[in-house]
């Protein structure tokens, strides 16, 4: 360890030095005030370790983890998103009395966890943030523990990822078995040299058994039971920092290890993710369509958008060129999960006060539009996203979806766009319809109570939505010159 | 810059009415006129300007410096996009009539809406400035964009201050213009992508795109989604079924720009981009689309002539009328195209009129069904008599537009194909038996004595009269326009030439 790969390291230190300071601050006194703080400001600082460790990129640090351009700028995406979660939980918070510092402190070892997971170059690195992250989720689940709800959603949670996780250990077992290696280039150095072909059966169970565990992460279709019920279970912002920064995370870590291990070469394993994209885009977007729970909706429209999202790894491995597509990937992920905090930043501002049960079903929302139009303009803005409207983040994404998927020449993955994208406009738009209702239901709340930060989060979402909506350039130059 | 200065406008005019809201319930309304106003005499004070000259000139694909107005900044050069604009003479006269029939709209609502007038005229205002974005988007990028934004504001309108089935109706309008946009921006990519790798690099340009060389097979298969996309939008027969839920849920306003501009738009997009981008595979394709094109004239008439309800009559009347556009727009020679947009204009002042009309009687009698009417021209005689005028217009009298742009498709079609000419001048006599019936059961019959009903004051006299002298130009003396739209035309048959 010497002083470079300190500075590359700035950003997991910060966050690992505020988890400490953190704990210290709550066996000394309980302030919630102080724990908020600390933790705000410890997502922050390591947002902007990011530009320290920028100038020793890249290098890699010990096999585990390596300092790029690309872990770099998502690891700072997800403190970020942390930050706003915070921002929100603090909100929420407010009418839970209870012990809510630690609340904190597992926010804080979750992003850790996800920033670990951007950095990972190492099948052990990959595990180790994994768990991090999912551990700190087990619990954040069920923190507020009132009522069944979110302790049964904190149980599935944890049984089936942990159902989960043995199957990805299982997976990777397998691959060191053939290839006696678990660090991503040795594999692609391995596979390449055909030492895969001896042994290939073996390789490809492997490999289809590291799509099962990490695809139960992701929530694709036959994976994603769990999602609406843990969705529906979790505090509002802990639901979406599981969708925004849990998948956004695993799918930056899946993509670095679909490509630089080379497993994008086997044709099989294509074919399987391309199955599991079009079955996670019909389902999804059908079982949407059934709901009228606003989290059970945004949960099976997660489940359809990480099917959009698998596009970009089958056309990563199709095109002979897959840099368009992987460029189409890191667009996408900045897109979904900015538009997915918003949109369940949305659900935890308006539950405030809501007591026992939060205000998460759509008859909740009607008149939204009218009693409180900027938290309505938000969800509008968050829900004309997911749906690829123009001039919000979404469309751009998709746009690069498509561009990406019609340079593969992949037909019949943007059929199933066309129609996934088709049917979500249905139940995207039934909420923004039932919030200009007038509605005579229970009022959620009023604005004038809101905290300063959940105000300033509130106005930086739709900003960020709209801004890489309309100004897309300067984020796809950047990552143009970092993929 | 005209052209940009044009859009935000709109924009602006419609956050400002947006937030007038709050000080007053009549300003929005005013601020909504006064911007339109402005921009329309903005836009001709911008034309007259431009010398004579310009106007005769041919614009060339490949010089955009022939064009009347052009307009262009970087924008994601990533793909290649920029924002484009440009104008000549097809454009001028779709924002002219965009503009038009946006004043015409908001005088219109002008007492209907009491919820929320100055969100109501911000989405009015917006629609409008996507349309007109739509009719000068030169980037298929940027013309995409705007297709979708007219779409989301356009919703609103239906949603919010809709009739009593709104919830159902605003949701088909747009899931029908969505899907068929999502098909339309998939072919836009696969158009880009073929440029791409004949060329070596990106770009939405329509000047770029066009004549772009790719295999006959995958050539249709993009048309095919271009022209989906915008006969969703026209529409024709059978994509038109969205359209009678839409125009008779929609508020008054919300009809206005929707049968008088929005549905332009598909004959626009099919005009300037689907027929030039793909002239082999629009060739091949010509006698389906004529073939709907017939159809949605027949059909839309005869199911016209089966509505009980007002405004679903005049929906459908659209679709008949626009079939007569479709008939144009692939008979491709000059006459029929020129009647084409003839007809886009005239039609486009008529239904406004008579979606005018249903909008101020189910004001009056809170009603739009016809059985529960009649004899009301004895209630309301000025009424009475501007919807006979449009009736007749609608039905294609001669010395009014709707007859010169009819008359000129089907001398265009003749030429081409004979037999539909015929099929589709049977239409002509269709239209005659639903505009009279819509007279007969509405305002003629015994008037019931109980009612009292105001009839029009100045302020609907005066948008009618700007509609009734605007067909009536058009039907007496309709050079001007076809000599504006002329050099475009030509340039677009001979560069989608067979």
């Amino acid at each position: 360890m010497n002083l470079a790969a300190m500075q590359g390291l700035l950003p997991l230190l910060v966050l690992g030095l505020g988890a400490a300071v953190l704990m210290l601050q709550i066996s000394i006194r309980r302030q919630l005030g102080w724990s908020y703080a600390i933790t705000v400001a410890t997502l922050l600082l390591g947002a902007a370790a990011m530009e320290p460790a920028m100038q020793v990129a890249p290098l890699q640090v010990t096999p585990l983890l390596r300092v790029d351009n690309l872990g770099l700028f998502f690891g700072s995406l997800f403190c970020l998103s942390g930050a706003v979660t915070a921002v929100i939980s603090r909100d929420y918070l407010r009418s839970r009395e209870g012990e809510n510092e630690e609340y904190f402190l597992l926010l804080l070892l979750s992003t850790l966890g996800a920033v670990i997971l951007a950095y990972s170059t190492h099948v052990a690195a990959l595990l180790l943030g994994l768990e991090l992250l999912s551990v700190a989720l087990y619990a954040l689940i069920a923190y507020p523990e009132r009522g069944t709800l979110p302790l049964e959603a904190a149980i599935k949670y944890l049984v089936l990822s942990g159902a989960a996780s043995a199957t990805l250990l299982f997976g990777f077992a397998l691959i060191y078995a053939a290839l006696g290696s678990l660090e991503y280039a040795e594999i692609a150095v391995q596979i390449s040299a055909g030492r895969a072909a001896t042994s290939p059966a073996l390789i490809l169970m492997g490999a289809a058994m590291v799509f099962a565990g990490l695809g139960f992460k992701l929530s694709v279709v036959p994976f994603h039971m769990w999602t609406p019920d843990v969705y529906e279970g979790a505090p509002a912002p802990i639901s979406g920092f599981l969708a925004g920064v849990s998948k956004g995370a695993v799918f930056i870590a899946v993509l670095r290890w679909f490509l630089e291990s080379g497993f994008f070469q086997y044709s099989s394993l294509l074919a399987g993710i391309t199955l599991l994209s079009i079955a996670s885009i019909l389902v999804g977007n059908l079982l949407a369509l059934l709901q009228t729970n606003v989290k059970r909706i945004l949960a099976y429209s997660s489940i359809a958008h990480l099917g959009y999202l698998l596009i970009v790894l089958v056309a990563a491995g199709v095109s002979p060129e897959p840099g368009l597509a992987v460029e189409a990937g890191g667009y996408y992920v900045v897109a979904y999960v900015i538009t997915t905090l918003a949109a369940f930043s949305l659900l935890g501002l308006i539950s405030r006060q809501s007591g026992d049960r939060e205000y998460d079903q759509l008859s909740d929302l009607a008149g939204l539009f009218w009693k409180q139009p900027g938290l309505a303009a938000l969800f509008t803005v968050a829900l004309l996203s997911l749906a690829g409207i123009p001039l919000t983040a979404g469309f751009i994404g998709k746009f690069y979806l498509i561009s990406a998927g019609v340079d593969a020449a992949l037909w019949g993955l943007l059929a199933a766009l066309v129609i996934g994208s088709a049917i979500g406009i249905f139940y995207y738009l039934r909420i923004i319809y039932t919030m200009t209702t007038v509605g005579e239901q229970a009022n959620p709340g009023t604005t004038a109570d809101m905290l300063v930060g959940s105000r300033l989060v509130v106005y930086l979402l739709i900003f960020a939505m709209l801004y890489l909506g309309i100004v897309p350039e300067p984020l796809m130059g950047y990552l143009r010159t970092i993929l | 810059m005209l052209l940009l200065d044009l859009i935000i406008l709109l924009f602006a005019g419609g956050a400002l009415a947006w937030w007038s809201e709050s000080r007053s319930a009549k300003a929005p309304r005013w601020l909504a006129l006064a911007f339109l106003s402005l921009g329309l005499l903005y836009l001709l004070g911008g034309v007259m300007q431009i010398p004579e000259q310009q106007f005769s000139l041919i614009p060339q694909p490949d010089n955009p410096q022939t064009w009347l107005l052009h307009y262009r900044v970087d924008w994601i050069p990533r793909f290649g996009i920029n924002f484009e604009l440009a104008m000549d003479g097809l454009s001028l006269i779709l924002v002219t009539l965009t503009l038009l029939l946006g004043g015409v709209a908001v005088v219109s609502s002008w007492d209907e809406i009491s919820f929320r007038p100055g969100f109501f005229q911000a989405n009015l205002l917006w629609t409008l400035a996507g349309v007109v974005g739509v009719f000068l988007a030169m980037d298929l990028f940027l013309f995409f964009l705007f297709w979708e934004v007219m779409l989301v504001p356009m919703y609103l309108l239906i949603a919010i201050w809709g009739h009593e089935q709104k919830a159902f109706a605003s949701m088909k309008f747009f899931l029908f213009t969505q899907f068929s946009g999502l098909l339309l921006l998939l072919a836009i990519l696969v158009l880009a992508s073929i440029h791409a790798n004949n060329s070596g690099s990106y770009s939405f340009s329509y000047f770029d795109l066009l004549g772009t060389a790719m295999s006959p097979q995958l050539g249709f298969w993009v048309m095919l989604g271009f022209f989906i996309a915008f006969t969703v939008k026209l529409p024709a027969f059978p994509f038109h079924t969205w359209l009678p839920d839409a125009h008779t849920q929609a508020p008054t306003a919300g009809s206005v720009i929707l049968a008088g501009i929005l549905l332009k738009t598909g004959a626009y997009g099919l005009l300037r981009f689907t027929i030039p981008l793909f002239p082999q595979a629009s060739v091949d394709f010509a006698p389906v689309a004529m073939a709907l094109g017939a159809a949605s004239v027949i059909y839309g008439a005869v199911l016209a002539f089966a509505q009980t309800d007002f405004k679903r009559l005049v929906a459908y009347s659209s679709v008949s009328h626009m079939g007569f556009v479709l008939l144009g727009l692939y008979a491709w020679n000059i006459l029929a195209v020129q009647g084409a947009v003839m007809q886009m204009v005239a039609h486009g002042l008529s239904t406004a009129a008579l979606f005018m009309t249903a909008g101020a009687l189910q004001q009056r009698l809170h009603t739009r069904d016809m059985r529960r009417m009649g004899g009301l021209w004895h209630n309301m005689p000025r009424m009475g008599a501007t919807a006979m005028f449009f009736a007749l217009a609608s039905l294609g009298l001669p010395g009014l537009g709707n007859f010169v742009g009819e008359f000129l498709v089907l001398v265009g079609l003749f030429a081409v194909n004979p037999w539909l000419a015929v099929i589709a001048a049977i239409g002509l006599i269709t239209a005659a038996v639903y505009a009279l019936i819509m007279m007969q059961h509405a305002f003629q019959g015994t008037p019931d004595p109980q009612r009292q009903l105001t009839d029009y004051g100045p302020r609907e006299m005066a948008a009618m009269g700007v509609l009734i002298i605007g067909l009536l130009w058009l039907g007496l003396y309709p050079q001007p326009v076809l000599d504006v739209a002329q050099p475009v035309l030509e340039s677009l048959l001979a560069g989608g030439a067979p």
